[in-house]
């Protein structure tokens, strides 16, 4: 490569990316509200500190309020929001319902609110936009990746549901039957709920292995979440057989550990669950206080799959400075 | 005489525990074929005996703290605590005896806390140990900072996932400690004692018995239990889980200890059969993950067993069989 053609890369990636802080110049100095639901679980620790760095980046103050599982924390946060003046409301709510009246308020002192992670019941007006993950197609890419990697070969498969009646754990159990739907080589063999947690994810998967000829005939472990993934690698092992090798593991999150797990060849895929829902938030923000653009009311964010073809070192490395 | 009386009463929790691990094995003939894998015995059964330990010794603590007409909310949040705490320390380099004495030590302290607040200040058992059930599991996410700790230390993994003689080591640790803990209160006069508080405390008191002093010990006692639990379960999964860790464990203790025959009106106890009862809801819940049911039925399955279990117990249930019925059977199995 000659030096000229380094220059002119470095040229045009400086011109990209002057190009972005021109657009976003505009959020530089405003003050953004923050309800955050709390800290139950690691993703919601690493989306607050993802949120933190993001709006630092773009020169964003941003007041940060913890509402500790509490919807009405969450509403006491934004009136304070409210009448201190701030330029936009940022809200994770904790639940669906109830979130009207404090909006309109929002919406009466003109403050627009953008909804992270999760919707509310309320008329669309009331807010700016929802940025949020499709968990159906979390599903669906984890299903495609065993689709495309088993290829003819019969599959049996065990699910590691989570919590029962739980959103996430319907809509990511719906998108991998539709991804194996049409291949009546993959099925599911055996499905139960390991609750979302490790300790429930290894002893259900014990209890998989026990039914299923001592795990001989379990082909992959399909999780919906990756600390049950982690279980259910330890309850492998523990068995005599060798999780990745074996019996294959798929889950969706991407947390630090199951990359771990990918370093030692024990997990072969996850799909991530991004932390970052304040990035494209702050950019539909940016865009709308520049021209009055809209943004579309529902923002989807990427459901990227990683494997071990992916780093897993380095994703393991920057991930855990995240706070998961 | 009364050892014979007290065997008797033993049957219903036998009987239940026969009558579910019968059903898993109609439902799944292969329950109780165990192999031998990797230097332990491996196999559905032994599931039960390694899954059942940490409600079992939960259910030792609590039971004692029962037989005082008390009861302990804050087990399943203690558990939290400990396990955070010896997760935290390996982590940091500390070498895993010191990590588990700590976790041990604090779980001590939690047990004197409680048993401070009912026995000195007099707070009713249910409010007091409420206190560390909700404030506790915000401790241990103090101490985690909110992830899981994960850790790879073998000597502290041993305690979760080790064997010996084939066994798995949270089932030994379960037993032992059921031995120990039923020598002392049997072999000597605590018992006795833990007995006379749970009926009357006022007349225990008049009659001389330090029911402060025993109230101490017995909220300890189940602290104790609880840490050990908590470093059992974290050693099993290899990581402090500070939201998870115990979740809801207190109720599953609660219900093994009403399970074996213990009124939660205090008095008569049994340990051996509290850890009875731990074994007959993880039998029920292993049945229900080999069985193949859907898992919107887990609940459902669970709570129609424990009814039947339950009533079983019942005086009244067993009049049709008996000559001399309810009267001399009332105080005793509720």
């Amino acid at each position: 490569m000659t030096i000229i053609t380094k220059l002119a890369i470095a040229a045009s990636l400086a011109t990209a990316l002057t190009s972005v802080s021109i657009a976003q110049d505009n959020l530089k100095g405003l003050v953004v509200g923050f309800s955050q639901i709390g800290s139950e679980s690691g993703w919601r620790a690493a989306e607050t500190s993802v949120t933190k760095a993001q709006a630092e980046e773009r020169g964003i103050d941003l007041k940060f309020a913890d509402a500790q599982q509490k919807q009405e924390n969450q509403i006491k946060a934004i009136r304070g929001f409210i009448a201190q003046g701030v330029d936009a409301i940022m809200v994770a709510p904790v639940v669906a319902t109830g979130w009207e009246d404090v909006l309109t308020e929002a919406k009466e002192a003109e403050i627009p609110v953008i909804l992270l992670d999760r919707g509310v019941d309320a008329p669309e007006d009331l807010y700016l936009t929802s940025v949020a993950s499709d968990q159906v197609k979390e599903g669906r890419v984890a299903g495609q990746w065993l689709v495309d990697t088993v290829g003819d070969a019969d599959c049996k498969v065990v699910e590691l549901q989570g919590t029962v009646g739980s959103t996430p754990a319907i809509n990511r159990k719906q998108g991998f039957e539709e991804a194996i739907a049409g291949h009546d080589n993959i099925t599911i063999a055996r499905s139960q709920t390991g609750d979302f947690t490790r300790s429930k994810g290894k002893e259900v998967m014990e209890g998989f292995i026990k039914a299923e000829n001592g795990g001989k005939d379990i082909c992959a472990v399909y999780a919906h979440n990756d600390d049950m993934a982690v279980g259910a690698i330890q309850a492998i092992k523990d068995a005599g057989l060798k999780p990745g090798t074996d019996i294959k593991v798929v889950s969706i999150d991407a947390v630090p550990d199951i990359f771990a797990a990918m370093v030692n060849g024990e997990a072969n895929a996850t799909v991530e669950l991004t932390p970052n829902m304040a990035g494209p938030a702050f950019d539909a923000l940016s865009a709308y206080l520049a021209d009055g653009t809209e943004p579309a009311k529902f923002i989807i964010t990427e459901s990227k799959l990683y494997t071990p073809a992916d780093n897993p070192q380095g994703e393991y490395d920057t991930r855990k400075g995240l706070g998961y | 005489m009364r050892r014979l009386r007290l065997e008797r009463l033993a049957n219903p929790q036998l009987l239940a525990l026969v009558g579910v691990l019968a059903i898993n094995w109609l439902l799944f003939p292969s329950f109780f074929n165990v192999t031998w894998q990797d230097g332990r015995f491996f196999g559905s059964f032994i599931d039960v005996l390694n899954r059942g330990a940490p409600v079992a010794i939960l259910a030792i603590g609590m039971t004692g703290v029962i037989a005082t007409k008390g009861v302990d909310l804050s087990v399943g949040a203690i558990m939290a605590v400990c396990g955070a705490v010896a997760a935290t320390m390996v982590v940091a380099g500390y070498p895993a005896p010191i990590a588990v004495i700590a976790a041990l030590a604090v779980g001590l302290a939690c047990g004197l806390w409680n048993g401070f607040l009912v026995a000195v200040l007099d707070i009713q058992p249910i409010v007091a140990t409420l206190v560390l059930m909700v404030a506790g599991r915000g401790i241990a996410q103090l101490i985690t900072e909110g992830s899981i700790v994960t850790f790879n230390d073998p000597s502290l993994i041993f305690v979760g996932t080790g064997s010996f003689l084939g066994f798995p080591m949270a089932a030994v640790i379960a037993v032992v400690l059921m031995v120990l803990v039923t020598l002392l209160v049997r072999r000597t006069a605590i018992g006795l004692f833990i007995q006379a508080i749970g009926v009357n405390r006022a007349a225990a008191s008049l009659a001389g018995i330090h029911s402060r002093m025993l109230l101490m010990l017995v909220y300890a006692l189940s602290g104790l239990c609880a840490a050990i639990a908590g470093v059992v379960v974290a050693a099993d999964i290899r990581g402090a889980d500070a939201n998870n860790a115990g979740l809801w464990l207190e109720l599953d203790a609660i219900l093994a200890v009403v399970i074996g025959g213990t009124s939660l009106l205090g008095g008569r106890f049994s340990i051996p059969m509290a850890v009875l009862g731990a074994l007959i809801i993880q039998a029920m819940n292993t049945g229900i993950l080999v069985s193949g049911f859907p898992p919107e039925f887990n609940l459902v399955v669970k709570a129609g067993m424990i009814i039947l279990i339950l009533l079983l117990q019942s005086p009244y249930a067993a009049l049709p069989f008996k000559r001399r019925p309810a009267a001399s059977n009332k105080s005793a199995s509720s």
